[in-house]
Formats: C-alpha cells, structure tokens, sequence
C-alpha cells in the first residue's frame, strides 16, 4: 500500500465514528490549547522584555545598590555606632549610599565612568499652557538608549539643561504634537530644605515610547539633574546632601558573563549589589517563565489524558476492525503497512486536534491582544500580549503528533500482529 | 499440465504434548494448473486447515506446501504477502465487505493494497465489476447490496489481480439455491475461460460434484481423490 493511500485510508477511517473521534480530538484540542496559549503568552512578554532591554541599550551598565537585609525578626539588638540599623523602616534610608561607599565603589576594577545617582523630588513640571502637573525624573546615564518617537537623545556632560519627555505627558503641557514638543522650553519647580520654591528651565530634544523602564518618568541629562540638586540641598549639610540612591558605573562590553559576575561578587563582597539592567528586567522573566513552566505542566497533564483517550479509541477501533484488518492480511498487507495504517490514524488524531487547539488559542490570543492594547496594556504601547511565532506553533504539533503516535503504537501493534484466520473467524 | 499447487507429508498439530490435537496428518495432494478441485468433508475434518495451509495463511507443523515450484518454507514473510495478493483470490462465506465503503473501493483494495495507482485500480474494478455484471453498482455502498450481488463483490475482488488460483470457502453456504447457482457458473466459467484453478471447500455435494476433482477429508486425512 502506497504511503498516500495509508493516510487516505486512515483519515476516512478516522471519521468512521464521529463522536468518538470527536471527543478524542476535543481532548487534544484542550491540552494544546492550554500549551499554545501559555506558549504564547509567555513568548509575547519575553519578546517585550527583550525590546526593552535593547531599547535601554546600555548593557554595559552596572546599577550598584546597598545591599539591605531586612530585619524581621522581633529580637531586641543592641545599638552599635558603626552599624546601621537594619529595621524594616531605616532599611528604606540606611539604603543610600554616602561619599565613603562612592569612593569604595570608585575602587573597584574593571569599572568606569562612576556616577552616583541621588533622588531629585521636583515638585511640578509646567509647559508651554502654564498648567502644573507632578513629576517624577530619573538622571539620563550616558551610553543609554531609548526608543524615541521623535527626537534625539539628550546631551550629556556640560550641555544646556535638556530632557526627554514621556508621551503622556505632551497634550498635557500644552504641545500640540510630539514632534510640536521638540526644542520647546518646561519648567521645573523645585523646593529649598527652606521650603522656597524655585524653578529652573530645560529644552525637549525627544518624546519617547512608554516602556517598564522609563515607567512614566522624565529623563534629565547631568547638568539639570546637578541644577535640580543643588536647590534641592541648598544650605544643607554634606551628610545629608550627599546621599545617593546608587552609583552606575561602566564596564568593558567585550567582558564574558563570568568576568560581569566576578566584579559582582567582589562588589557583594564589600556589601553592595550591582545589576545590570538586563539583571533587573531578568528577575521578571524568571517570575513569567516560572507560571508558564506551571500552565506547561498542566497542558501536558492534559495531553497525558488525551494519549489515553488515543489508546481506547484506537483499541476500539482496531477491535471492530478485527475482520477488515484480517481480510487485509489475507491479501497480502504487511504487517509494517498495517502498523502505519493505525499509527496514522493516531497521529491523525494528535494533527487535528492540536491544530485546532493552536488555532483556537491564536484566535482567543488575537482577541486578547486588542481588549489588552485598548485597556491595561493602553500605557504600554508595542506591547503585544501574546505572541505566536510560526516555528513554536509547529514545535507542538510535531510534539503532540509525536505523542499521539507513540500512544497509537500499542493498539497499531496489537493491529499488525493479528492472526489473519483468527480475525476473520472472529465474531 | 504443471502443478500449482503441490503438498508433501504435511502434518498440522495444535497444541503441545497432551493437549496436542493433529488437525491433518500426512497429507500429499498435486493440484495441476487450471484444474477444479472441491475439498469435502464434515465440519472438523480439518478441511478448512488445509485451506488455510495452501493458501499460505498458516504455516504447518511439519511438511512442505509447493506453489508454482517453490517451497513455502523458504519464503519469506514478505514474499507470502505478495504471493498472496498478486497469484491468489479469496472468495469467502461471510463475504467480507467494508459495509460502508462503495463497491468499487471493495473490489479494488488488493490492487490498493499492492501499491497500484488510482486510476488504473480503479479501471481494472469497474473491469473486474463488469465480469460479474455489476459494473453499475460500482458507486452503491456495499451494504445495500443482495447476498448474491455481495458474492459477486468478493469474486469480482478475488479476480482484480488476475489469480492463478482462487480459494472458495463455501461461496455459496450463505445464499439460496438459484443465487448460489449463478455464483457457482461464474466460478466455472472463469475456471474454464481463464482457466484459473479453483479450491472450494464446501460441504455442498452439489456444488462439489461439478468440480473436476473431489478430495474427501475424514479426522485430519484424505480418504478419497489423492493420497
């Protein structure tokens, strides 16, 4: 029997009883489904993440932090000068850095280009309409990038006090467009330690896309974040003014992954935790890998039942078909072909149902992706929620055809091993 | 004439040791080619066993089952299969019909079977259907067929691959007297025309008599038509 006419055979056979082929398929369809859809899911918000991380472009960037562990336990301790305190409140301040953590950091090798990033509150931002609004602002690391809609980047070291504006903020400014904000004038308003507002004046040289990481913050280049500081701890003393939330520093981008940890781990050494970017963004994949490692587990124990359900139905089937199966040996099938005819049948049954299971789950990803993008993904745009690449898609049908095919071998074997006389004695 | 069929000392025992029960013992037949030959017999005289064993359905205990001048045993499983579908015809009692399935798909699975394309597989059933007059029900589902027609189906499936020899197990045991005759003639008359020969098991003393040759079967041995 000719390949073509084996699969022919088995697809009508297939269809013979419809209910139960049916309702194996729907079993199948289920476990696929579920393994598209997480498949999907998880590949959408990985691909976002990734985006991200090469928006930010500074993979060479090392974020260093105090590393802060939390004391929650109730024993009492004893006041040490030396030691900061380590409950859950001072944690928050104990947590910023002084000029004698800088110049520890500043020792370490293989790192460059230190900045130490203090916490800037202006009060209000206002545009070109006068209107007020709070903002939040995050010191614009040389070597970074972002994706800007319109624009350049700013200027670092030494320039005129310049920003990059975050899309939801332009109409609110008053700018007519994006492209209308460039090259316009805001104005920060900052109080003293005193309590004296005071403004100062930056340029708009890009609008950029909403992202995780710029988080709805307006960047400012280093010569308005010093602005900014300076009136912020105009008249205060140096152990207060000089606090810093961190330090970013630089490292050689041709350095391996080992030689990163290395300068790690001796920074952990002397009490600090340094991240890269692409470290920060990581410990959210690890959390969106993990679920889907768990809806995964739970699509397989759905396809482990449905392999079950391939092996009753194809035992049922190669029971009603005893004397056809019979006749065909008779006539000279091969055991081999007789094998195939029900390994097709199965792996039949694995195509359609997983087919199906994925196109379902491409369908109700679509549907999701729009009710997403128009509501609690609005602020995030490029971000698809699902995301179906073509080779994951054909990666699980082959691997639940693969399964279907390995459930069918006991009936297919039962099949091929049948006595001709025997069957066609069979009542 | 040549022998097509050919059986030396053929034993066939089931089961071992005291439950051993010698279905045929010592058998020797010579069928020429183109002869008729009925093997008759009570149920439980191992006439169907030695069907079986000619038609390389089952291997035997003991002995050698010549076809065409080769000896079975040294065929390979493979070789049997092909033997069967392209030199033998299988006309049998229940008839054997896929009840959903068309005629035609019914006739043609041997040709399916060897590997032969569609459209000459289909041309050679609606040949085959023509031989025995049902070329106009090529289309019917098996199932809303008469018994007689359904007999017809299975010998115009046993003739496709155009046999040397086609084996009747009573091919008229399921259809009344005048239908049975019809199938009997078509049997004959491609015995005599193409000169296929024929082995029909049949208890049918009738049917039986109209063969060219008679082996009467009694517990597992010959006792008249060949030693």
């Amino acid at each position: 029997m000719k390949l073509s006419d084996i699969i022919s055979s088995a697809t009508s056979n297939m269809f013979r009883s419809k209910v139960r082929t049916g309702l194996t398929i729907l079993a199948i369809f289920i476990g696929a489904f579920t393994i598209t859809l997480t498949v999907g899911i998880s590949s959408g918000v990985t691909t976002y993440l990734d985006k991200q991380v090469s928006n930010v472009g500074a993979k060479n960037v090392l974020i260093i932090r105090r590393k802060v562990e939390v004391n929650m336990s109730n024993v009492l301790k004893k006041y040490e000068p030396d030691q900061k305190s380590n409950s859950a409140q001072a944690a928050l301040l104990s947590a910023m850095l002084n000029d004698s953590d800088v110049a520890k950091i500043k020792t370490q090798s293989d790192l460059s280009n230190f900045y130490a990033v203090s916490a800037v509150s202006p009060s209000y931002i206002s545009g070109t309409n006068g209107d007020k609004y709070q903002v939040a602002t995050q010191p614009f690391i040389d070597g970074s990038q972002f994706e800007l809609i319109t624009g350049k980047l700013v200027s670092g070291k030494d320039a005129q006090s310049e920003i990059l504006l975050p899309s939801v903020m332009v109409s609110g400014l008053g700018f007519s467009s994006n492209d209308d904000a460039i090259g316009k004038t805001v104005e920060f308003g900052i109080k003293t330690p005193a309590g004296v507002m005071k403004t100062v004046s930056a340029v708009i040289t890009g609008v950029q896309q909403e992202s995780l990481i710029t988080q709805g913050g307006v960047f400012v280049n280093i010569p308005l974040q010093t602005k900014l500081l300076a009136i912020q701890y105009e008249g205060a003393p140096v152990e207060i003014a000089h606090r810093y939330i961190g330090v970013t520093a630089e490292f050689d981008s041709a350095l391996s992954k080992d030689e990163v940890k290395t300068i790690k781990n001796s920074l952990a050494d002397k009490g600090y935790l340094a991240n890269t970017v692409e470290d920060q963004i990581g410990i959210i994949k690890q959390i969106i890998d993990a679920i889907t490692y768990v809806l995964i587990f739970f699509g397989c124990i759905a396809l482990l039942a449905a392999s079950i359900g391939i092996v009753n139905t194809l035992f049922m089937s190669v029971q009603e078909r005893t004397k056809e199966i019979g006749l065909m040996k008779a006539m000279g099938m091969s055991r081999i072909k007789v094998f195939l005819l029900f390994s097709v049948e199965a792996m039949m049954l694995g195509f359609w149902g997983s087919l199906l299971g994925a196109l379902a789950a491409i369908g109700v990803g679509r549907i999701a992706n729009n009710i997403a993008s128009d509501t609690f993904l609005k602020d995030l745009p490029g971000f698809a929620l699902t995301d179906f690449p073509v080779l994951y898609v054909a990666a699980i049908i082959f691997v639940v055809m693969l399964i279907a095919f390995l459930a069918g071998t006991l009936p297919s074997r039962r099949a091929a091993n049948q006595d001709p006389i025997e069957a066609l004695r069979y009542e | 004439m040549n022998s097509v069929v050919g059986v030396k000392s053929l034993n066939k025992i089931y089961g071992k040791n005291d439950s051993a029960f010698a279905a045929l013992k010592d058998i020797n037949i010579d069928i020429k080619h183109g002869e008729s030959v009925a093997i008759v017999g009570k149920s439980g005289s191992g006439k169907s066993t030695l069907m079986h064993l000619l038609a390389l359905l089952d291997s035997p205990t003991d002995g050698e089952i010549i076809i065409n001048g080769k000896k079975s045993s040294k065929l390979s499983r493979r070789e049997k299969d092909i033997l069967r579908n392209k030199q033998f015809g299988f006309v049998f009692q229940q008839f054997f019909l896929n009840a959903n399935n068309t005629v035609l798909d019914n006739v043609i699975l041997p040709l399916k079977i060897a590997g032969i394309g569609r459209r000459e597989r289909n041309a050679r059933g609606l040949q085959a259907l023509n031989d025995v007059e049902l070329g106009s029900k090529a289309n019917n589902k098996a199932n809303n067929l008469s018994g007689g027609e359904k007999q017809r189906v299975v010998i115009a499936r046993a003739l496709i691959n155009n046999p040397s020899i086609i084996f009747a197990d009573e091919p008229t045991g399921n259809l009344d007297s005048v239908t049975g005759e019809k199938i009997e003639e078509i049997l004959f008359s491609l015995n005599k025309n193409k000169n296929i020969t024929l082995i029909i098991v049949t208890h049918d003393h009738e049917l039986a008599g109209r063969c060219g040759r008679q082996i009467r079967m009694k517990d597992g041995m010959i006792v008249e038509g060949e030693k």
